[in-house]
């Protein structure tokens, strides 16, 4: 660090505060410890189930939580913690596909609204806005009920419904960064238009996606779980969250945590994915102007 | 006129016991990072109607000094001194309700920006009134009377009409205006002013400061900070030289300024640029690179650049065109400098742009070495844009964020060069601005602000260019950075016979700079001609006004000069 310092004679201003190490808050290992365990869950079901998901035992049906079963059982006697456990794969692949689809849709039509030709670029960008007017969920349904319930819908369905939020983020930023004086200064370099596009304007523009991605990973899960929870999801014998919120629907009285422990897993998970997609954001930001 | 004299001359009796007296001043910041003292063992009086200047560059502590002052050093902060007293009131004993009383009443603040310190969305008028409602001041009629009273006391034309505008609506020397009006709304017998002119144009800058000499004529104490010298010299009777939070030479101005007894004080005084400077060093200490021989320019039968009347119209928010160029013609030689000055708004970046071809001209074209260069197409001026450079005022906004020096170097040479050959071009590049290759991969952001412009210089020499154009490339760095910057670029002209567009506020850079000088105002050249003729016999009515209003430090003006309370100390 010193020799770094010791540059020419009255180069160096007063020393900058050194960078101190991020802390590790409580609130991030929480999140941390929900995503990590849920990765686990989806990757290695099997290591942190206590029991067979789909195990029926109608003697021990509708329990309440206890030691035997943690989240307690469901109208067929299933542990309700192994059901999570095992849905977690399927609900988690929902929510990336999703946030990709959606993402995907978003730098293409964000990109084209900001840097297409007039025509294009006003057309693009009339859409946008009038897709974004459209409610997500409603939009959601729509195609549902065009392609019929199953997990590719849901993914096609969060996915083309959340896009254009997300396309419109990504419109400002690419405009941003073309009005920007670095590429201002590549253009006085003598760059080509082609050039500059590909290694300034969308590197820099995208950059923040990386931290949406996250963001909209936990978003995308409890879009997706609210379809399979009106009846337009995954077919019931699967656990994913989504219709386990569907199937406890019937028994909400008599068991209420058949509804409310998947609903706090699909919460627990969407805060922490909210919670890691910030930091990363913060982390990302560096390089830009403090 | 008498109440004027009594006051002053209460002032006079009042020069033995000091409004504040200040004793081995230390003040540091604790933080996660640790504890680290910003200010160390300052000390000084303020006597009625006398000025203080606080003089430093950045991070020397002059704004933290101040700030002690009126209790604002802020969370985390620790001041600690064997005395700070106000009219004998220890101020070290002062919780916050006490220091309210301070702020406003007994010690008036201006600080430095008016536009964030103002608030937005509130008339200036309701403002100030609300520093006088928050004292008790009067009824609401007599405030409103009052606010109109101030705002034409600090020389605001048609005062009830600013009184109900916005901060946004005001021009920034309105806006300081307004922010003095609110620190001397309760009479206060001190002021605070925290670079008070900085960001405002010459002419304005000193309407700013002769209504701070007014009040000191008034008999209020001034402390002003300033990194300013010239600013200083003006109005200041003490001044006190701060450097990374420790004194180095403090006493009456003009002995300070005629007589700097210490080798910093003495390069800051050297180091501000002018007529007197021309074709002399400003930082002797930097030592320079060694150039490679002083290449010869090529013969000058076509000048550089050809600008021949230049127009260019904007449409501002109100549908109306607004003509930003209008009919700018110049040449400039090889390996020579022009200079445009003008005030914010004359239309000298537009020119620079038009010459940059970043903007399309309305009417009027340049020439670039005698050929078409804004009336051609971008596909085939893309090839030439190398001959022609360019270095911002902000140089961190015109590199990618993502980018290190490396990386910024090698994307301006991407194309020109073989990768072997670029990496030794880099090297080369490096020490022509002075720089140490271990900066190599270092973000911009962390660099310095001389050491992020000099990057700045080098990205601009990369493909050697016939002509930079630098749009205030000085003007956000501190006198002693300018300084190197300005040697370096000098003695950059001298090897490499580039020819510079050099665009700036400030008239001394420009005299120190330019082989001639064009004076802009409301987007026409106003005059031009010789730096020497312009300066010392300006034509043009306008021209007369900038060089009046220039604060020049070789000639201390009549204010400071003929101020009776220079002596008795």
């Amino acid at each position: 660090m010193t020799a770094l310092r010791s540059a020419p004679a009255g180069a160096a201003s007063a020393p900058r505060p050194t960078r101190t190490r991020p802390r590790v808050s409580p609130a991030l290992a929480a999140a941390l410890a929900v995503v990590a365990f849920l990765l686990l869950a989806a990757i290695w079901p099997a290591l942190l189930a206590t029991h067979s998901p789909t195990a029926n035992d109608f003697a021990a049906a509708l329990q309440s939580p206890s030691w035997a079963h943690w989240f307690g059982t469901d109208e067929a006697g299933r542990d309700l913690y192994s059901r999570v456990v095992w849905g977690a794969r399927e609900s988690l692949l929902i929510g990336v596909w999703a946030a990709t689809v959606s993402l995907i849709l978003a730098v293409l039509l964000g990109t084209t609204a900001a840097l297409g030709g007039r025509v294009l670029a006003s057309a693009v960008g009339f859409v946008l806005e009038v897709a974004f007017a459209f409610p997500a969920l409603l939009l959601a349904l729509l195609l549902v009920a065009i392609l019929g319930p199953s997990a590719w819908t849901q993914v096609l369905a969060v996915g083309i419904g959340t896009a254009p939020g997300y396309a419109r983020i990504v419109r400002a930023q690419v405009l941003a960064a073309r009005s920007s004086g670095y590429v201002e200064a590549a253009v006085a370099l003598g760059h080509p238009r082609v050039r500059i596009v590909l290694r300034q304007i969308l590197p820099n523009a995208l950059r923040p996606l990386v931290a949406i991605f996250a963001l909209s990973i936990g978003q995308s899960i409890v879009w997706a779980s609210s379809l399979a929870f009106l009846g337009l999801g995954v077919a019931p014998p699967s656990s994913e969250w989504g219709a386990l919120l569907d199937a406890g629907r019937a028994y909400i009285t008599r068991a209420p945590w058949l509804v409310v422990i998947p609903g706090l897993v699909i919460v627990a998970l969407a805060l922490a994915a909210t919670s890691l997609g910030g930091r990363l954001r913060d982390a990302l930001k560096t390089g830009e102007k403090p | 006129m008498t109440l004027t004299t009594e006051r002053a001359a209460t002032a006079q009796a009042h020069d033995t016991e000091p409004r504040i007296r200040v004793r081995d001043l230390s003040v540091g910041f604790t933080t996660s990072a640790g504890h680290r003292e910003v200010v160390r063992d300052v000390s000084f009086d303020l006597y009625s109607g006398r000025c203080l200047a606080i003089v430093g560059e950045s991070g020397s502590g002059k704004s933290v000094t101040a700030r002690t002052l009126v209790g604002l050093t802020g969370r985390g902060s620790r001041v600690d001194a064997a005395e700070l007293s106000l009219d004998g009131d220890d101020l070290r004993a002062f919780g916050e309700r006490r220091w309210r009383e301070v702020r406003g009443r007994r010690i008036g603040v201006v600080l430095q920006d008016a536009l964030v310190s103002l608030d937005p969305l509130r008339p200036v008028g309701a403002e100030i009134e609300e520093a006088l409602r928050l004292h008790g001041w009067g009824d609401r009629p007599a405030r409103r009377r009052r606010v109109i009273d101030l705002l034409e006391a600090v020389g605001v034309p048609e005062p009830a009409r600013r009184a109900r505008q916005r901060p946004g609506e005001l021009s920034g020397g309105l806006r300081q205006r307004a922010l003095i009006a609110s620190a001397i709304a309760l009479e206060p017998e001190i002021v605070i002013a925290d670079e008070p002119t900085t960001a405002l144009d010459v002419s304005v800058q000193a309407q700013v400061l002769a209504q701070l000499d007014a009040m000191k004529r008034r008999g209020v104490s001034l402390v002003l900070i300033s990194h300013d010298l010239a600013v200083v010299a003006h109005l200041a009777d003490d001044i006190l030289v701060l450097r990374q939070g420790e004194v180095v030479e403090q006493g009456p101005a003009r002995e300070v300024l005629a007589a700097p007894r210490h080798a910093y004080t003495r390069s800051l005084i050297a180091a501000v640029p002018g007529g007197h400077t021309r074709d002399t060093r400003l930082a002797p200490e930097f030592v320079l690179p060694a150039f490679p021989k002083p290449r010869a320019v090529p013969d000058a039968d076509v000048p550089l650049v050809e600008a021949a009347g230049l127009r260019k119209s904007y449409r501002s928010p109100g549908g109306a065109r607004h003509l930003a160029v209008d009919d700018v013609s110049f040449t400039l030689a090889r390996g020579r400098t022009l200079g445009i000055v003008g005030e914010s708004g004359s239309g000298k970046s537009t020119t620079a742009r038009l010459v940059l071809a970043l903007e399309k001209p309305d009417a009027g074209e340049v020439r670039i070495a005698g050929r078409e260069w804004t009336g051609i197409r971008e596909s085939r001026r893309r090839p030439e844009r190398h001959r022609i450079a360019v270095v911002s005022q902000d140089p961190l906004t015109s590199f990618d964020p993502r980018w290190t020096v490396e990386q910024i170097l090698r994307d301006a040479l991407d194309g020109a060069l073989r990768p072997v050959e670029r990496r030794a071009r880099i090297r080369h590049l490096l020490r022509l601005v002075a720089l140490d290759e271990n900066l190599l991969g270092r973000l911009p952001l962390t660099l310095s602000g001389g050491q992020r412009q000099r990057v700045a210089i080098a990205r601009a020499l990369a493909r050697d260019p016939e002509l930079i154009v630098l749009d205030e490339a000085v003007s956000a760095l501190d006198v002693s950075v300018q300084a190197q910057i300005l040697d370096l670029l000098v003695a950059l002209q001298r090897a490499l016979g580039v020819g510079y567009l050099f665009i700036s506020h400030d008239l001394g850079v420009i005299h120190h700079m330019s082989d001639e000088i064009l004076v802009m105002k409301d987007g026409a050249v106003v005059e031009r001609g010789d730096p020497d003729a312009i300066f010392h016999a300006p034509q043009h009515p306008y021209t007369r006004e900038l060089v009046g209003a220039l604060q020049r430090l070789d000639e201390p003006t009549a204010a400071s000069a003929t101020h009776p309370s220079g002596e008795n100390r």
